[in-house]
């Protein structure tokens, strides 16, 4: 379908071709994925001339282990595999980064992330199930709603199928501002959810500032704790603490602790990108070409 | 139509407490989720049979419907029962997005719909559910006449893949369909033969839209057809349209405000395909109060009374062509 998209595009925004499927990962390191990953952000949302640029390339070093480390089953050839484990997207804007993890693990080809946004694209703006995209399994835009979908199926998992798949439901922090993603952590703890891996993107930005300033959701880890979950605070941008704090979960899922577990990322909004980093500003806006080229520069 | 006798009361929350035991007696993917008026709404039959399948989210029907949504992409058939001034309108957001948009196979159960919740007051008397949940996408809105319907409906939204929504009641309201009645959702089913006038109703006015037909007959020799549309979306364009042409004139009658319910569903199909007059029994926009079931639908013109006067007003205007009709002599195709 996205053949019949103009894709008229300058040279440097082109995306290469490499993939890493099931056999190759791990094999060479998390860096030179996580470095794919923000790369292919900056040219989608370049070629797209809208979306959200900060909150996704804050996410490609934890998402560059999730979803090429040993911690996630699925697979590309078989997008529906009956015991796949399931990622969430709750907040639906940092879409691009599971657009790049998606085909880069094979689901479909790189080329395509040229379509983001565009008319006929299966790369909608926000994700949407009915363009059947392999690999997607939520339409998600509207915040707060992801993580209760997830606690659906952790417990149609759990509690109904008694199976040992896992659940990952990524929010942002922002997002935490929904009252009903505390209605989900009840939920997540009541029914003791512990194949559950809620991650939260904690860049403290939002579209109006720093998130402590708009509407402050701190503290984060005591709230996370009073709820009855299994809280791991680590750096979002150190692969050693993500995988360490992924095993963590496994093992608490492993163990029965009863407790769903809450990883709260600290990263930076723009990560890997010094005009970028740490700045609110990019949360909603795209490169211009200029801009792309300089933070392609950086990203070597 | 034969089998149309009035055999007593009772409630259709009866009916639909009932099919959702008969569904998990059928279908081991049923789960239900409860959101603290199990017992008011019923699905505490279901939490009683099937314990490991029924779920109790608590206070926080946002949440409930979402992870009936997660339920329902893991293959399974999510119904999720409350009052419907809170299972469709609190998480109107979550119907939209998760439910609908995703096309998930969750089922909304509306209890204690309309003035008929009664004593409770204008914040339960839920009148404007069926205008919104219409107008989602992937959505099927059924509104079922009475407890022998209401169990039929139950059953078919379950049967069927997607997003649905029940409408039932509080009070006991009068029994006269039985099991040989016919049901077939997105079906709509005249109750009564007659070409002077069609009376298109919903819910609890469908049997004082039969009563009425009665009055009319008995007093004027007019004969009305009594048309039980029990599913609002999707719509039987061509029952509609075909009663629009051979009766020549409408009223509609439903238990919810006259802006966007069943009477604009119908109105949208006749402006279309068979432009008559119609007239609107309903709510006329405006908020509900304490009382008695009776003494509010008497309150609010929702009886045989208000159907018959309605009636009468628009066979007039029919007649008197200020609203010009010609009788076709070929039925047009029924165009969505
Ligand atoms: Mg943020």
């Amino acid at each position: 379908m996205f053949n019949e998209i103009d894709c008229n595009m300058n040279s440097n925004l082109q995306f290469s071709k490499v993939q890493f499927p099931n056999e190759k990962r791990v094999a060479t390191g998390y860096a030179p994925i996580a470095l794919e990953i923000r790369r292919d952000i900056v040219k989608m949302l370049t070629l797209a001339k809208s979306g959200h640029t900060g909150g996704p390339m804050g996410l490609a070093d934890f998402m560059a282990v999730l979803y090429f480390g040993k911690f996630m089953k699925y697979s590309a050839n078989e997008p529906q595999m009956p015991d796949r484990d399931r990622f969430v997207l709750s907040g639906g804007h940092l879409v691009p980064v599971l657009y790049s993890c998606l085909a880069r693990a094979g689901f479909f080809e790189p080329d395509e992330l040229s379509t983001l946004r565009k008319f006929g694209s299966r790369l909608q703006g926000h994700p949407g199930l009915d363009t059947e995209l392999p690999g997607l399994e939520t339409s998600s835009g509207s915040l707060g709603q992801g993580i209760s979908i997830a606690v659906g199926m952790a417990m149609a998992d759990k509690l109904v199928d008694h199976n040992d798949r896992k659940v990952f439901c990524l929010t942002g922090d922002g997002e935490l501002e929904e009252g009903a993603v505390w209605e989900a952590a009840m939920a997540a703890a009541n029914f003791k959810l512990d194949n559950l891996c809620w991650i939260v993107d904690n860049n403290d930005c939002q579209i109006d500032g720093r998130v402590r300033d708009v509407m402050s959701i701190y503290p984060l880890a005591e709230k996370f704790e009073a709820f009855g979950c299994n809280v791991i605070e680590i750096d979002g941008h150190n692969f050693e603490q993500i995988v360490n704090a992924l095993d963590k979960f496994e093992q608490n899922n492993k163990n029965k602790s009863g407790k769903p577990t809450v990883i709260i990322l600290k990263t930076f909004m723009g990560q890997g990108v010094s005009f970028m980093q740490d700045k609110y500003s990019w949360h909603g806006i795209p490169p211009t070409e200029e801009q792309a080229e300089m933070a392609l520069q950086e990203l070597k | 139509m034969k089998n149309i006798n009035l055999q007593g009361k009772k409630t259709t929350r009866h009916g639909f407490g009932e099919a959702l035991v008969e569904l998990g007696e059928k279908h081991d993917n049923v789960v239900v989720f409860g959101g603290d008026i199990t017992g008011s709404v019923m699905t505490s039959f279901f939490q009683k049979k099937f314990p490991e399948r029924f779920f109790s989210i608590g206070i926080a029907e946002q949440n409930a419907t979402t992870i009936a949504t997660g339920m329902a992409l893991s293959g399974k058939i999510a119904f999720f029962s409350s009052y419907s001034a809170f299972a469709a309108f609190r998480n109107a957001d979550q119907l939209r997005v998760s439910v609908c948009y995703n096309n998930a196979n969750v089922k909304i159960g509306g209890g204690h719909s309309g003035i008929t919740v009664g004593p409770d007051g204008a914040t339960h008397q839920s009148l404007e559910e069926v205008s919104f949940l219409r107008a989602l996408p992937n959505m099927t809105v059924v509104v079922p006449c009475d407890y022998n319907e209401a169990k039929k409906a139950t059953i078919a939204i379950g049967e069927m893949y997607g997003p649905a929504y029940i409408r039932f009641g509080r009070s006991s309201v009068p029994l006269f369909t039985t099991d040989e009645t016919p049901f077939t959702l997105g079906k709509a089913e005249v109750f009564r033969e007659g070409a002077d006038v069609a009376i298109v109703a919903c819910g609890l006015m469908v049997w004082p839209a039969l009563l009425a037909a009665e009055e009319l007959k008995k007093n004027l020799g007019i004969e009305a057809r009594v048309i039980n549309n029990h599913t609002i979306k999707p719509i039987d364009g061509e029952t509609l349209t075909k009663a629009a042409v051979e009766c020549g004139c409408i009223v509609t009658a439903e238990e919810h405000q006259v802006y966007g319910g069943l009477g604009s569903a119908v109105a949208e199909v006749v402006v279309k395909n068979a432009p008559v007059p119609m007239e609107f029994v309903g709510m006329k926009d405006r908020f509900g109060t304490s009382g008695e079931p009776e003494e509010l639908l008497e309150k609010f013109d929702l009886n045989w009374q208000a159907i018959y006067a309605s009636t009468l007003k628009v066979i007039e205007r029919k007649n008197n062509g200020n609203c010009e009709y010609r009788p076709l002599t070929d039925i047009p195709k029924y165009e969505k």
